[in-house]
């Protein structure tokens, strides 16, 4: 068990795990907590635009997996909230820092979904995106938040086949399905791009997370990985990746691609705007809708106990 | 060994960073000597880095007779697996 410091710095040396039970310093303890809830809250609050689009599922075989794929996001976030537990923080706290905008959740899921082909580019490129983020997660220096990570990533992996898969069906069929599907990879394009974060010349906490172990690999890296791997699969779809500056560099051994809006995703993380807004809204309707459930499986429990004694 | 005393069930963490595993029970009088006896028992080879006991009687169980309704509805929806998704050769390591 670590008890002080210096032990916690033999370990992350050592790229070992810390435990719940140990010692470790605040501001270590801080981060995690906040990471890992807002992945937590990411994770509930990536229900809704998928969600919406259960009942427009054009066929009973892929309503079956989105609601599938539904279930998987509010299992995450369950793992994630019992991870962010072990750290000393109540549910009801964590979900507090959520629906008073205290803690954040992604701002990708604050994009519209209009059309069925989002819905296979979310799998696609956002879970794509989310899957380069959290596999190197699975290392990360605390233990419970790595083991969740592994169940997470390896349910993960079937819901970036299957909106590549909508993506491949959509550009096999119609003109007009077509078209759609590549409007799609233009909302979705440069939005799943930011997904990583600011820039590594902005990114205030990389050295720091870095040296703790919680993140392995910066921003920019994890960018290039993913548009060096999603660039071949956009050339497979027969789709053309929105972005007139992306180039194979032969020199490098991977494409350069051009600068995104940085502008946008600040306004996006600040959370401004109409759909954020609702996003919260639909959450604490469902928060507040399902007191009564609480409440009763409270009362049922109290009775129980009364019975037994 | 007194009759009275309580059944114990034993989890081991082999090392840092893996879950706690169950490896089996130890009979003990209290909390303290059940994990004195875990520890004898079952880390002899140095198998661990920390123990958890719990009460046995403090395991909530799922009723085998349940098994069927519990399980089965899981069966059958291939498509929660990535083996269901087929898709072209050169992007198949997705």
């Amino acid at each position: 068990m670590i008890r002080n410091q210096d032990q916690f710095d033999v370990v992350i040396e050592a790229d070992q795990r810390i435990e719940s039970d140990d010692w470790m310093p605040e501001d270590y303890r801080k981060t995690l907590i906040r990471q890992i809830a807002q992945h937590a809250h990411s994770e509930i609050i990536g229900m809704q635009p998928e969600g919406a689009w259960i009942s427009r599922a054009p066929s009973l075989r892929r309503k079956s997996i989105l609601t599938a794929k539904v279930q998987d996001e509010a299992g995450h976030g369950l793992y994630l909230y019992g991870a962010a537990e072990t750290l000393g923080p109540d549910r009801s706290e964590l979900l507090e820092m959520l629906h008073t905008k205290k803690q954040k959740y992604s701002s990708i899921f604050n994009y519209p979904t209009p059309t069925w082909a989002d819905v296979g580019a979310i799998g696609w490129l956002v879970d794509g995106a989310a899957i380069m983020n959290q596999v190197p997660l699975c290392r990360c220096s605390y233990g419970p938040y790595g083991r969740a990570m592994v169940r997470v990533c390896k349910e993960e992996s079937f819901h970036q086949r299957q909106g590549f898969q909508i993506m491949l069906t959509l550009a096999e069929g119609t003109e007009e399905q077509k078209v759609m599907a590549q409007e799609a990879l233009n909302r979705w394009w440069w939005p799943s791009i930011m997904m990583f974060g600011p820039p590594d010349t902005e990114s205030i906490h990389n050295a720091r997370n870095m040296a703790w172990g919680i993140k392995r690999y910066t921003n920019d890296e994890l960018r290039q990985n993913f548009v060096d791997a999603s660039v071949p699969q956009a050339e497979v779809l027969g789709l053309t990746v929105p972005d007139p500056d992306l180039v194979w560099n032969e020199e490098r051994g991977h494409y350069d691609y051009g600068e995104p809006d940085w502008e946008e995703f600040m306004q996006m993380v600040r959370g401004e705007g109409e759909l954020p807004a609702e996003r919260i809204r639909t959450r604490l309707d469902a928060h507040n809708e399902g007191a009564w459930v609480r409440e009763a499986a409270e009362a049922y429990a109290a009775k129980r106990r009364e019975v037994a004694a | 060994m007194s009759p009275g005393w309580p059944l114990w069930e034993v989890f081991v963490r082999a090392r840092r960073g893996v879950n706690h595993v169950h490896f089996g029970s130890v009979h003990a009088a209290d909390e303290e000597t059940a994990l004195q006896a875990a520890r004898d028992l079952f880390t002899r080879r140095q198998e661990g880095v920390s123990i958890w006991v719990v009460r046995s009687s403090d395991v909530v169980a799922s009723d085998p007779d349940d098994e069927d309704e519990l399980f089965d509805p899981a069966e059958g929806k291939d498509y929660r697996f990535p083996t269901d998704y087929k898709l072209p050769a050169e992007v198949d390591h997705m």
